[in-house]
C-alpha cells in the first residue's frame, strides 16, 4: 500500500482494495470525532468553479472539527478565471496560500491536471461528468457501516445508470470486493459500454434488468439514483422514463429484512418519504457520513493520520 | 508484365504496409507537409495482407523508433526501412508505445485538454483493436475517435 501523506485523491480507480479499506477504517475513527488541535495551522482551499453546496460544506465542517482553517470561493465569476487565467496558473497561485486543495470544476480531467500543477495534495470534489471520489468513499463507508462488510454483497443500482457518475464509480469500486451487481434501469438509461466491458474483464457477475419488484428480493443493498431531466436532449424521452421506478412501502414488502437503501440525494419522486423511518433507509446517514470520510481523507493526505 | 518501378531513394526512410486509407494520416503524423526534400507517395497498391496498401518514401529523413511507434497508431503493420546510399541499414517495426503524448486530441469536447492549453496524453490500453484512454478525463477512445494534433 502506498502511503497517503501528500497524495492526491483524483479517481477511485487510483486506489487498491487495501487502500480503500484503509480509508474506511480511518473514517470510522473520525466519526463524532472533534479535535481542535489535529489540523491546527493547516489551511484548506476550496475552489468551487461550479457550485456544490453539500460537498463544500461537508469539507468545511470536517476541517473545522479538526481545528483547521478554510479559504476559498464558490463562484468562479468572481475570480481571474473569468479573465482567462489557465487552471494551471490558478492552482500554482492558490497552492501558495494553502496546505491542501479541494476543487470542483465543470470540465472532465481538470482534477488530474490540477494535481500535475500542484505540489500540495489535490482532492477532486467532482470534475464534470468524470469522477467524484469522496462521494464514492462515503457511499462505500455507508455500505461498510450498515452491512458490517463490503465483501460479496448483492448490490442493485436503480434509475439513471447511463449518466449517473456516482453509479459508475461505485460499481467500479465494488468490483474489487466481489459484489454481484443488478443494474435496474429503463433500456434508455443502461450502464455505458465502457463500464460493462470493465466488469466483464474483471469477471464480475452482473445482470441488466428492467424489473425492480422481481429483482429487489435478491438484494443486500439498493443504490437508488434520480433521473435528471436536464440530461435528456428531448423532453419527450424524459417523460417516457420519469417515474418508472418508485421505492416505497409497497416495494418493501418484497425485500430482505436486512436490505439497506442508499441514495446520493437530492431525490425527486423515486424515493418515497414514507420509508424514511424504516430500518432499510440509510440515505440521511449516508449524507452525514460525508464528514468523517472527508475528515479521514484530509488527515491522511496531510499526514496527521497514518 | 513489367512491374511498376517506384523510384528508389538514396538516403531516407521507406514506410511500407500502410492501410491504403491511412496513407495520408502517416504524412500527417510525421508532419511531412512541411518537409522540403523529395517525398514519394503511393496508394492503392496490391497487398496480400492488407488488400490495398500505401507506401511513403521520404528523402533526407531517418525516422526514429519514437516516430515508428507513432505511425503504429494508424498503420499497425507498418515496416520502416532506413536507407543509406540506396542500401537498407536498419529495419524498424511500428509498435504502439504505452503512452501517446501530443499525438491525438481527446475526443471528449468537455475534456480539460480541449478547453485549456494542455498537451493531450493518451494511454494505450490495447493495440488490436485499438483502445486508448485519456489520462485526464478517463474516457476510452477507438480508432474512429482519433484526431491528430
Ligand atoms: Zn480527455
Amino acid at each position: 500500500m502506498k502511503g497517503f501523506k501528500g497524495r492526491d485523491i483524483i479517481s477511485i480507480s487510483d486506489f487498491s482494495k487495501q487502500e480503500i479499506l484503509h480509508v474506511l477504517d480511518t473514517a470510522k475513527n473520525f466519526e463524532n470525532y472533534r479535535n481542535p488541535s489535529l489540523l491546527k495551522d493547516k489551511m484548506l482551499a476550496t475552489l468551487f468553479f461550479e457550485p456544490s453546496t453539500r460537498t463544500r460544506m461537508s469539507f468545511e465542517a470536517a476541517m473545522h472539527f479538526l481545528g483547521g482553517r478554510v479559504i476559498g470561493f464558490s463562484d468562479a465569476r468572481l475570480t481571474s478565471i473569468s479573465k482567462g487565467e489557465s487552471l494551471w496558473d490558478s492552482i500554482r497561485i492558490v497552492e501558495g496560500y494553502s496546505d491542501v486543495i479541494v476543487m470542483r470544476h465543470p470540465f472532465e480531467g481538470s482534477a488530474r491536471l490540477a494535481a500535475e500543477a500542484a505540489n500540495i495534495p489535490i482532492i477532486n470534489g467532482g470534475d464534470g461528468a468524470n469522477q467524484h471520489p469522496t462521494q464514492t468513499f462515503l457511499d462505500l463507508f455507508t455500505i461498510y457501516k450498515s452491512k458490517g462488510t463490503i465483501d460479496k454483497l448483492k448490490v442493485g443500482f436503480l434509475g439513471d445508470l447511463k449518466y449517473g457518475r456516482t453509479v459508475h464509480s461505485l460499481a467500479r469500486a465494488l468490483s474489487l470486493f466481489g459484489a454481484e451487481m443488478y443494474f435496474i434501469s429503463p433500456a434508455e438509461l443502461r450502464m455505458p459500454s465502457d463500464d460493462i466491458e470493465h466488469l466483464k474483464k474483471e469477471g464480475i457477475v452482473f445482470h441488466e434488468v428492467e424489473d425492480l419488484i422481481g429483482t429487489c428480493p435478491k438484494l443486500d443493498v439498493l443504490y437508488t439514483t434520480r433521473i435528471q431531466k436536464e440530461r435528456f436532449p428531448d423532453a419527450a424521452d424524459y417523460e417516457k422514463v420519469k417515474g418508472v421506478y418508485r421505492v416505497d412501502n409497497s416495494m418493501l414488502k418484497h425485500v430482505k429484512p436486512e436490505l439497506k437503501i442508499l441514495h446520493p440525494l437530492p431525490r425527486v419522486d423515486e424515493l418515497s418519504p414514507e420509508i424514511d423511518n424504516s430500518p432499510h433507509a440509510v440515505y440521511f446517514e449516508q449524507a452525514a457520513n460525508g464528514v468523517p470520510v472527508r475528515a479521514a481523507l484530509l488527515a491522511l493526505v496531510l499526514g496527521v493520520a497514518e | 508484365m513489367k512491374e511498376l518501378k517506384v523510384t528508389a531513394i538514396e538516403n531516407g526512410s521507406v514506410i511500407d504496409h500502410i492501410p491504403t486509407d491511412n496513407t495520408f494520416n502517416v504524412i500527417g503524423i510525421l508532419k511531412l507537409d512541411r518537409h522540403d526534400d523529395t517525398i514519394l507517395i503511393a496508394t492503392n497498391l496490391p497487398s496480400k495482407k492488407l488488400g490495398k496498401k500505401g507506401i511513403v518514401k521520404v528523402s533526407g529523413r531517418q525516422l526514429t523508433k519514437d516516430e515508428a511507434n507513432k505511425i503504429a497508431l494508424v498503420a499497425p503493420d507498418a515496416t520502416i526501412n532506413i536507407i543509406k546510399d540506396f542500401e537498407i541499414v536498419e529495419k524498424l517495426k511500428a509498435s504502439l508505445p504505452k503512452q501517446l503524448v501530443n499525438v491525438s486530441k481527446c475526443f471528449n469536447p468537455n475534456c480539460i485538454t480541449n478547453r485549456d492549453s494542455v498537451v493531450p496524453k493518451l494511454c494505450v490500453e490495447s493495440a488490436r483493436p485499438l483502445r486508448l484512454r485519456c489520462e485526464y478525463c478517463e474516457r476510452s477512445m477507438t480508432q474512429k475517435d482519433i484526431q491528430l494534433v
